[in-house]
C-alpha cells in the first residue's frame, strides 16, 4: 500500500515536472535543401546543448509549401519561431500584425552595431522584427578552364569586357551563359543587376516600391542592354525548358561557361567541375552609378501568436552570436551578418563578402522586394523578352498594367 | 400516395402517429439526410463561399475588400485568361482522340492468342502510373538537349523545336502526354465492352455479308454505346480538370502560353496571393463545367427513363 502511494506520487511528480520544467520551443522552417537542413539541425543541437531545459520541436517544410502553410499557421496555431526572408516579404506580415517586435533583442544584444548590413532589411518603421542568420551575394560562377580555352585571361569588369568575353566564348564554340528560366526567378537576377548597374540602387528601390512606371525610358534602357546580350547569343537556347538545376549540366559538360546565381549552386557542382569554378561580381556598366548588390537575407522571426516568446527570444539572441553565425553560415556556404563572425575560407564566400563590403547598398531580390503578383507578371515578361526581344513594348505595357493595378496610377 | 392509403386502410387501425402516417414520405428523407449534410458541408457550401470570394479582394489573410464585379471585369481584359480558355478548348478537342484511339487498340487487342493478357496489361500500364510521373517522363523525353526525342531525331537530320520551351508547341506537348494514359483508360473501357458484345449477332451479320468497316459501324459500335458514353464522360472531365500535367511539365509557361484555367486559378491563389481573382476564375470554370454536367445529367435521366 505504501509502495503504491509512492508510485502514484512519483508518477504525479513526473507529470508535474515535465509540464513545468521541459520548455517546448516549436520552430517551423523552410530550410529544406540538404545544406540548409544540416545547418539548422546543427544550430538547434548547439542551442539545446546550451539550454538543456529547452526542447526544440523542429518542423521542416519544402520552400513552396512553406509559403502556403505559413499563411495558415501564423493566424491559427502559430509556432514559436519561423524562418523567413527579411525585407519586403517580412513587411507584408508585419503590416498584418502577425510578427512580434523584437527590437528588445536587438537592443540587449547590441545587434545594430554587430549586424549593420542587415539592419534595414530587418526593420519596419524603425522597429526590428527579425534576426538574420545568413545572407549571400549574387554573382557570376564561371569555369576557369573554359575561359582559358577561349583565350580569356581576365574576368570582365566593364560592360564592354563582358561583351568581349561573350564574343570570345562564342568563337570557341562555348555558350557564354547558362540559365534555366522554367521557374522564372533566375531571370530576375539579370534584371536586378542590369537595373542597379544602369540606373542605380535608389531608382531600383523606387521601381520595386511601385513608384516608377515600367514604361519609363530608364527601364527601357535596361532592356536595351539586356537585348545586346540576347542578340549576341549570350544565353543557352530553350532555357524555358529547364529549372535552375537542369541548366547546370551545360556548364558541367563544358557547353556553357558562366551562370549568374547565388552560393547555393556551389554544392551542386560535381567535385571535378567545382575545382574549376571561380566567382566574379557583376561588371560595372556606368562608372558614375554606385555599386549595388542583391544580397537576400534569411532570418528568424517570432509570430505574434507564439506561445513561448521568452525562449524564442533566447534562441534569437543565441543565433545572433558571432561563433554561432560563423558555423551556420559556413555550412550554408553563405555569409554571416554578424561582423565579428568569420567568413568561410573559400573563394566563393570570400569573393562575395569582399564585393558586399564595397557595395553602396544592398537589395533583397526582385521577387522579395516587390509585390508577389507584380513579381510573377514581371518575371514572365523577362522570360518572354529573353525569347522574343522584339516584343519589348507590349511586355512592358503588361507589367506596367499590373503595377498600376497594385500601386495605383502615377 | 393512393397505394399507401389503401395499404393503411387494409390494416387494423392503430394509433396512427404522425411518423407512421407519413412513413413513406419521411423515410427516404431520413436516409438521404446524412449524405446530403456531408454534401452540403463539403461541396455546396465551399462553392457558395468560393463564388462569394470572387467579389472581394483578399490575399488569403487579413481584411477582405468588397470590389463587386471588378474581378470579372479584369478577367475580360486579361490576356492570360483568354489564352488559358483557348488552351482548355484545345484540351477538350484533342482529348476526344483518346476514345477513338482507345477503341482501335481495344479492337486490335481483342483476340485470343498466347500472352494477350500480358500485352493488354502492358497497354493499360500508363493509366496505373501517376500523372506526375507521366509528366516528368514526357518532360525528359522532350528535353531539347538530352532528351530521347532529340537524341533519336538529330542523327536523322530532323530538327524539332524545343517542345516545352516553345510558346506554339508547349500545350500540344502536354496534351500528347495526357493522351497516353487517357487512351489506355478508354481502351480498357472498350475491352470490357467488347466482352459483352453478343457473338451471335456478329455471326448473323457475317452471314448476311457484313464485314470490315460496315460490321464495325453498324453492328459492333451500337453494342458498345454504354462504353462510348462512359469513355466520353471521363475524357471530357479529364480534359477540363487538366492541371497536374501542366503543373509538372511547364507550370503554365513559357510565359503562360500553356496555361489552363485550373492552373491559372491555382497560380493566382497560391503564388500571387489573389484569392478573389482566383475565385472568379474558379467560378467561370465552374459555369463552363455546368453546361457539360447538365447535358450529362439530362442524358442519364433520359436513359434511366428509357430503361424503365
Amino acid at each position: 500500500m505504501k509502495y503504491l502511494k509512492t508510485a502514484v506520487c512519483a508518477a504525479a511528480l513526473t507529470v508535474f515536472a515535465t509540464s513545468v520544467f521541459a520548455r517546448d520551443l516549436v520552430m517551423n522552417a523552410n530550410t529544406s535543401d540538404p545544406a540548409q537542413k544540416q545547418a539548422m539541425e546543427d544550430l538547434i543541437a548547439d542551442f539545446e546543448a546550451a539550454y538543456p531545459e529547452i526542447d526544440v520541436k523542429f518542423n521542416l517544410y519544402d520552400h513552396e509549401a512553406f509559403k502556403v502553410a505559413m499563411r495558415n499557421f501564423l493566424t491559427s496555431d502559430a509556432p514559436d519561431l519561423i524562418t523567413w526572408n527579411a525585407g519586403n516579404r517580412m513587411k507584408v506580415f508585419v503590416e498584418l500584425d502577425l510578427l512580434e517586435d523584437v527590437s528588445d533583442v536587438w537592443a540587449s544584444e547590441g545587434l545594430a552595431e554587430k549586424m549593420p548590413a542587415v539592419l534595414t532589411a530587418s526593420s519596419v518603421d524603425g522597429k526590428q522584427y527579425a534576426v538574420p542568420y545568413a545572407y549571400y551575394a549574387w554573382g557570376f560562377y564561371y569555369r576557369k578552364d573554359l575561359f582559358e580555352k577561349a583565350g580569356i585571361t581576365k574576368t570582365p569588369e566593364t560592360w564592354d569586357e563582358l561583351l568581349e568575353v561573350g564574343a570570345k566564348l562564342n568563337a570557341a564554340g562555348i555558350t557564354p551563359v547558362t540559365i534555366g528560366s522554367k521557374e522564372l526567378w533566375p531571370t530576375a537576377g539579370w534584371f536586378d543587376f542590369l537595373n542597379m548597374r544602369v540606373n542605380g540602387g535608389e531608382f531600383h528601390a523606387q521601381l520595386m516600391d511601385g513608384k516608377v512606371a515600367y514604361t519609363d525610358d530608364r527601364v527601357k534602357a535596361v532592356f536595351q542592354k539586356w537585348g545586346e546580350l540576347v542578340n549576341s547569343d549570350f544565353f543557352i537556347d530553350n532555357h524555358p525548358a529547364y529549372s535552375f538545376q537542369e541548366a547546370l549540366p551545360f556548364m558541367n559538360q563544358g557547353d556553357a561557361a558562366m551562370y549568374l546565381l547565388a552560393p547555393f549552386i556551389v554544392s551542386m557542382f560535381p567535385e571535378d567541375v567545382r575545382a574549376q569554378v571561380e566567382w566574379f561580381p557583376f561588371p560595372i556598366i556606368d562608372p558614375a552609378v554606385g555599386i549595388w548588390e542583391d544580397a537576400p537575407t534569411d532570418a528568424f522571426m517570432i509570430p505574434k501568436n507564439a506561445k513561448n516568446k521568452e525562449d524564442a527570444r533566447l534562441f534569437l539572441a543565441f543565433a545572433a552570436q558571432a561563433d554561432v553565425q560563423t558555423k551556420t553560415a559556413g555550412t550554408l556556404d553563405m555569409l554571416p551578418p554578424n561582423v565579428n563572425a568569420s567568413v568561410k575560407d573559400d573563394r566563393f564566400a570570400q569573393g562575395g563578402f569582399a564585393q558586399l563590403g564595397k557595395a553602396s547598398g544592398i537589395m533583397q531580390f526582385y521577387d522579395r522586394d516587390t509585390d508577389p503578383a507584380l513579381a510573377k507578371v514581371g518575371m514572365e515578361g523577362f522570360q518572354e523578352f529573353m525569347q522574343n526581344p522584339d516584343r519589348l513594348d507590349q511586355i512592358l505595357e503588361r507589367i506596367e498594367a499590373e503595377r498600376a493595378r497594385i500601386y495605383g496610377a502615377l | 400516395m393512393t397505394d399507401s392509403q389503401t395499404m393503411s386502410d387494409d390494416r387494423p387501425r392503430k394509433t396512427g402517429t404522425f411518423f407512421r402516417r407519413n412513413k413513406l414520405a419521411i423515410m427516404p428523407l431520413v436516409f438521404i439526410a446524412p449524405a446530403f449534410a456531408m454534401f452540403s458541408l463539403f461541396v455546396i457550401w465551399p462553392i457558395i463561399q468560393s463564388v462569394g470570394l470572387s467579389f472581394v479582394e483578399w490575399q488569403g489573410i487579413g481584411p477582405k475588400t468588397w470590389v463587386g464585379l471588378d474581378n470579372y471585369r479584369e478577367l475580360l481584359g486579361d490576356q492570360v485568361f483568354w489564352t488559358s480558355l483557348v488552351n482548355n478548348l484545345y484540351w477538350l478537342a484533342l482529348f476526344l482522340l483518346a476514345p477513338v484511339m482507345g477503341l482501335f487498340i481495344a479492337l486490335f487487342l481483342n483476340q485470343n492468342v498466347f500472352g494477350i493478357r500480358l500485352v493488354k496489361s502492358l497497354f493499360f500500364f500508363p493509366f496505373v502510373v501517376s500523372q506526375i510521373v507521366v509528366g516528368m517522363i514526357f518532360a525528359w523525353f522532350y528535353d531539347p538537349a538530352f532528351g530521347l526525342l532529340a537524341t533519336l531525331l538529330k542523327p536523322l537530320g530532323i530538327g524539332i523545336p524545343a517542345i516545352l520551351a516553345d510558346e506554339n508547341w508547349a500545350t500540344f506537348g502536354i496534351i500528347a502526354a495526357g493522351l497516353w494514359p487517357q487512351t489506355a483508360y478508354c481502351m480498357i473501357l472498350y475491352l470490357t465492352g467488347l466482352n459483352s458484345v453478343n457473338p451471335e449477332v456478329i455471326e448473323a451479320a457475317r452471314l448476311d455479308g457484313a464485314k470490315g468497316w460496315r460490321l464495325l459501324v453498324k453492328i459492333v459500335l451500337p453494342q458498345l454505346r454504354a462504353a462510348t458514353f462512359i469513355a466520353l464522360v471521363v475524357t471530357v472531365i479529364g480534359a477540363l480538370r487538366s492541371f497536374d500535367l501542366v503543373a509538372v511539365m511547364t507550370s503554365g509557361g513559357p510565359y503562360n502560353s500553356s496555361n489552363v484555367l485550373a492552373y491559372y486559378m491555382y497560380d493566382n491563389a497560391i503564388s500571387r496571393y489573389r484569392m478573389g481573382y482566383a475565385s472568379a476564375i474558379a467560378t467561370i470554370l465552374f459555369l463552363i463545367m455546368d453546361v457539360y454536367i447538365a447535358w450529362f445529367l439530362m442524358r442519364l435521366l433520359r436513359n434511366e427513363k428509357g430503361a424503365r
